[in-house]
């Protein structure tokens, strides 16, 4: 019996090929946007775990140096004396590789690619001129090193793995960066402090610094990825609800021929979910498609914005693929919830007519209502309270399906409206008429309005967010031309020869460090009118920067303060036993990581070691090009010469390829969005016949018809577009205000681009005129005689 | 006995209250026997069909088909009586619009495990279908729909078949060759056979005859 029953449901699908076609590319579509997110996510995931791994971050405690420098072999020496089971580890770049040297006698298990005992050679990596074990992509950015290149697919991106000696001599250094502990020390060994004063002890955490960092990128991708799979069920859900009102006579037919209940829906079930595994294949495999074009972008980004080394190959892992099954069955589970709920409620009695598709009775419009409301009400509620990036999630998801399912409400009352006005019998007939499409087509507006609405909040917070940025870069790269040298020695040389040709020379001197117990950057700024003239204080204290220079004080960025809860006047450890009150929070757009700026002389005082190597050059802009040339003279190469248009230029191309992304999912949303309008026109296109049919016989001609359908497409866009700009910029307020502050720890103005939002409104007419353009042309084709055989199925 | 429904009741909530359509019906049907329910427009020839045939359940009253009590049958237990006992022909004919014509012949038969290719061919030929097999519903004339229905239904052998207003959708010519073969072909099968009408002459081709006027039997 089921082999039959699964027979005749499959046969309608083989009868109703559109319909078929629209469940499965909905269903692929919306699976291969969300699979696609999670690919390039897992791949970043992946990334950091083999780097946390390789480099016993987040793993192992570290000890490091108090004051952020580096460790002199004479502290570690002493801590193993004193019993202390550490092993060394050097860090540094080489060639834009991160080169780890480790010990491999003392590093604990797990660790690196050679261990004694394993596969690898231990003679080889500590012999000679050793080995460097990492990825086909660092090894050949290193061609030119004396060591033998060994390629090892599991080091992280853009890391190579070597001997320590081999490191500090690759890196010309004799220092250590920091020590790994291993798990298991021995009972009675001396407190570090006592062993190693200037060491501190950093905890293993659950996350190395980085996931941690990147976790908000990562969250603001899965948020895109799920409003993509939402739009797309949206599809699914249209298309499922309308192959159940069209199979209603056919429930009811195998109910009466003696299907039991139970069985048709476990069946029908079955049924769904063979098509749900069917088009999540075909997602998946587009996502994959999806993730390796977009991959390369997001790989740029997390480097550009955070430093981190993520793969711009994609790995096919089982556990992604799976997920992307299971939301693929997932999906198709919610979206066809209710129609499985109805079948299982019908009685066996009911007429088999299709009802009007989706058609909601004055009870279920005024629930929908009243659900959106309260939606509405919650966003607002969120929006008041906020904090925390799931509440802005929460406000979004609140927001938008608030929203959505008031939509229909909303066209019906302007619907209602139109047919008031109309006093001529064709426009009293065709606004009648389409408020009587409406349901039919409410899920694949609510999709555009939904898509559109993204496209509007997200355009909006990136062009802010740019306009913003090229003003502070404006403000922030003041100085006309920088300079940078390799070694401290060329240092003196270098400002003995600049200072007579410029009028201001302005070191950038800095160290890593932690401060307010999260990792940043302390800057010493040399006192200069540049930096009174274009720094802008979102708050600050009276003469803020006389008593910066004057080593009074410490200003911050505002990503630091927000990340560390700082506030006008409390104190900040910038060295171990010096604190200095906060006098200042500047505005730091474009970077995550967490700054203070401190005069140059207490600087230098706290951190002698850490001379500048960089420097900004103050003169008249039409002297730069004589200047480079002079340099040139000089000895500097050009590497080492960047004038600020370039530094801009570059700013700009990290910030535009850091929303690549956000801006391909875009699109890609807007273009499910307009499938959705096209297969719910095409689909309900088939059900028309009898309501056209009359209209017909009464005068009306099927061109007349043809073009009324394509003026209902344009009228019904047009007021999804009204109503989708306000959701769009409420949008754009909680990514800006909410989702940003907490993302990236910094709030931006809000500006507002009319001319943009118009071409996106004219970009939806002219795809709801193409959706319409095919079903309009089909019904003006309509012979006569298919038009004349509805009044004889008549009964 | 095919058929032993006694004291039948059955109303419909209204706004203003239950409507009763059918006030203690009794009707018994002998194995092989045709009988003809008539009655006007609301008499509750359809109700007490849809109540033989499971589909409903009265209110009051006991329904015996095949030995077997209706009222004590689940959701299941009555399905299970369709596709093996009874046979209902609709007058809108419910075919599955997506299966071709032999598809939807064979249907009931499949579902009842009594598949048999012989008997479907020779239902279809005695139906004047044999050309037809591979169109689709859409593609047919009402009369041939509606011929589609009853060997669909007379496929599977049913001991009982129940037909609600048959021919209703047919013109005069159509329905008494489209009876006919009804006729002919259960009583080749041994069936009972329950026909729901408002035409008296139709009813005449039928061995007996009852009438039921505001849910009574006259």
């Amino acid at each position: 019996m089921t082999e039959a029953v699964l027979g005749a449901l499959l046969s309608h699908w083989r009868r109703n090929l559109l319909q078929l076609f629209t469940l499965i590319a909905g269903l692929a579509l919306a699976t291969a946007l969300w699979s696609g997110v999670q690919a390039i996510n897992a791949e970043a995931r992946a990334s950091y775990d083999a780097a946390a791994e390789t480099l016993g971050e987040g793993t192992f405690a570290q000890i490091v140096a108090a004051d952020g420098g580096a460790i002199p072999v004479s502290d570690y020496v002493a801590l193993r004396r004193a019993g202390w089971l550490v092993s060394p580890v050097v860090e540094g770049r080489l060639d834009g590789v991160r080169i780890v040297g480790l010990e491999p006698l003392t590093a604990p298990g797990g660790l690196g690619p050679v261990e004694l005992g394993g596969d690898g050679d231990i003679t080889a990596f500590l012999s000679g001129e050793g080995q460097v074990f990492g990825p086909r992509e660092a090894l050949a950015a290193l061609d030119g090193i004396e060591a033998e290149r060994t390629e090892s697919p599991g080091v992280a991106p853009g890391t190579v793995i070597t001997d320590i000696a081999v490191a500090q001599r690759l890196l010309g250094t004799d220092t250590l960066t920091r020590l790994i502990v291993a798990h298991d020390q021995p009972i009675g060994r001396p407190a570090l402090g006592e062993a190693a004063p200037a060491l501190s002890l950093r905890e293993a955490q659950d996350a190395s610094d980085v996931e941690r960092l990147t976790d908000s990128f990562h969250l603001n991708l899965t948020a895109f990825g799920l409003l993509s799979f939402a739009v797309g069920l949206f599809i699914v859900h249209g298309a499922i609800g309308l192959a159940f009102e069209e199979r209603r006579a056919m429930v009811r037919t195998l109910r009466a021929v003696g299907v039991p209940l139970r069985r048709l829906v476990a069946v029908m079930a079955a049924e769904l979910t063979l098509l749900a595994l069917v088009a999540g294949a075909l997602g998946v495999a587009v996502g994959y498609v999806i993730a390796a074009a977009l991959l390369p972008d997001v790989a740029a980004t997390l480097r550009g914005l955070y430093g981190a080394q993520v793969a711009g190959s994609l790995e096919l892992r089982p556990s992604w693929w799976l997920t992307g099954l299971g939301i693929a069955l997932a999906g198709t589970a919610m979206a066809s919830a209710a129609a499985l709920w109805q079948v299982a409620r019908m009685p066996i009695l009911a007429a088999a007519q299709p009802r009007a598709w989706a058609l909601r009775t004055g009870r279920g419009r005024a629930v929908q209502a009243v659900g959106a409301l309260l939606l509405l009400a919650l966003a607002g509620a969120l929006a008041i309270r906020g904090g925390g990036l799931a509440t802005g999630f929460a406000m979004l998801g609140a927001l938008l399906v608030g929203a959505a399912l008031l939509l229909p409400i909303l066209l019906d009352a302007a619907l209602r409206l139109g047919a008031r006005f109309a006093r001529e019998t064709v426009p009293h007939w065709f606004w009648a008429d389409t408020r009587q499409q409406l349901p039919g087509l409410s899920l694949a507006l609510m999709a555009l309005m939904l898509a559109m609405a993204a496209n509007v909040g997200v355009s909006t917070m990136v062009s802010s967010f740019r306009l913003t940025f090229t003003g502070f870069l404006d403000q922030r790269l003041a100085s006309e031309f920088y300079v940078s040298v390799e070694d401290a020695a060329e240092v003196e040389p270098l400002l003995t020869f600049l200072e007579p040709r410029v009028d201001a020379i302005l070191p950038i001197l800095w160290v890593d460090r932690d401060l307010a117990g999260v990792p940043g950057e302390l800057y010493g700024m040399r006192p200069h009118e540049t930096y009174r003239e274009n720094w802008r204080f979102l708050e600050a204290e009276p003469e803020v920067w006389d008593r910066v220079f004057a080593g009074e004080g410490v200003i911050v960025n505002e990503q630091m303060a927000r990340r560390a809860d700082l506030v006008l006047g409390q104190p900040l450890l910038v060295a171990p036993n010096t604190s200095l009150p906060i006098l200042g929070i500047y505005g730091d757009y474009g970077n995550p990581i967490g700054q203070a700026v401190i005069g140059e002389d207490l600087f230098g005082g706290l951190y002698p070691e850490a001379g500048a190597l960089r420097f900004g050059l103050r003169l008249p802009a039409a002297d730069v090009p004589a200047l480079r040339d002079a340099l040139r003279d000089f000895g500097l190469p050009d590497g080492a010469m960047i004038d600020q248009a370039r530094i801009k230029a570059f700013s700009l191309e990290v910030f535009d390829r850091t929303f690549a992304v956000t801006g391909a999912l875009n699109v890609l949303t807007l273009s499910v969005a307009g499938f959705a309008m096209l297969m719910s026109l095409l689909t309900l296109a088939s059900l028309r016949l009898p309501q056209l049919a009359p209209v017909w016989a009464l005068g009306l001609t099927r061109a007349e018809l043809g073009r009324l359908e394509l003026i209902r497409a344009v009228l019904l866009a047009c007021l999804t577009a009204l109503l989708a700009l306000p959701l769009g910029l409420a949008l754009a307020w909680v990514l800006l205000a909410v989702v940003n502050v907490e993302a990236f720890g910094w709030r931006l103005p809000m500006f507002l681009f009319p001319a943009d939002y118009a071409r996106l409104g004219l970009f939806a007419l002219i795809a709801a005129l193409l959706a319409a353009a095919l079903p309009a042309f089909r019904l003006a084709q309509t012979s006569p005689a298919t038009l004349l055989k509805v009044f004889s199925n008549e009964r | 006995m095919i058929l032993d429904a006694f004291g039948i009741e059955k109303s419909y909530p209204s706004a203003a209250g239950p409507v009763p359509v059918l006030r203690g019906v009794s009707l018994a049907m002998e194995r092989g026997e045709t009988l003809a329910l008539t009655g006007e427009s609301g008499s509750g020839k359809s109700t007490f069909l849809h109540l033989v045939g499971g589909l409903d359940s009265a209110d009051a009253g006991r329904i015996v088909v095949d030995g077997r009590e209706i009222g004590t049958l689940d959701d299941a237990g009555r399905a299970e009586l369709r596709r093996t006992t009874v046979g209902v022909v609709f007058q809108q004919f419910n075919l599955i619009p997506s299966l071709d014509v032999a598809a939807n012949i064979a249907f009931q038969a499949r579902l009842a495990g009594r598949a048999d290719p012989v008997w479907n061919a020779e239902l279809a030929g005695r139906m004047g279908l044999t050309e037809h097999l591979t169109k689709y519903p859409e593609q047919l004339s009402g009369g041939q729909q509606q011929r589609v229905a009853i060997a669909r239904t007379l496929a599977a052998r049913p001991k009982l078949v129940l037909a609600d207003e048959p021919t209703g959708n047919l013109d005069e010519a159509t329905s008494d060759a489209v009876l006919a073969l009804m006729l002919d072909l259960v009583a080749e099968t041994g069936a009972a056979l329950l026909v729901v009408t408002h035409s008296t002459r139709l009813a005449g081709m039928l061995s007996r005859q009852v009438l039921l006027r505001q849910g009574v039997l006259a």
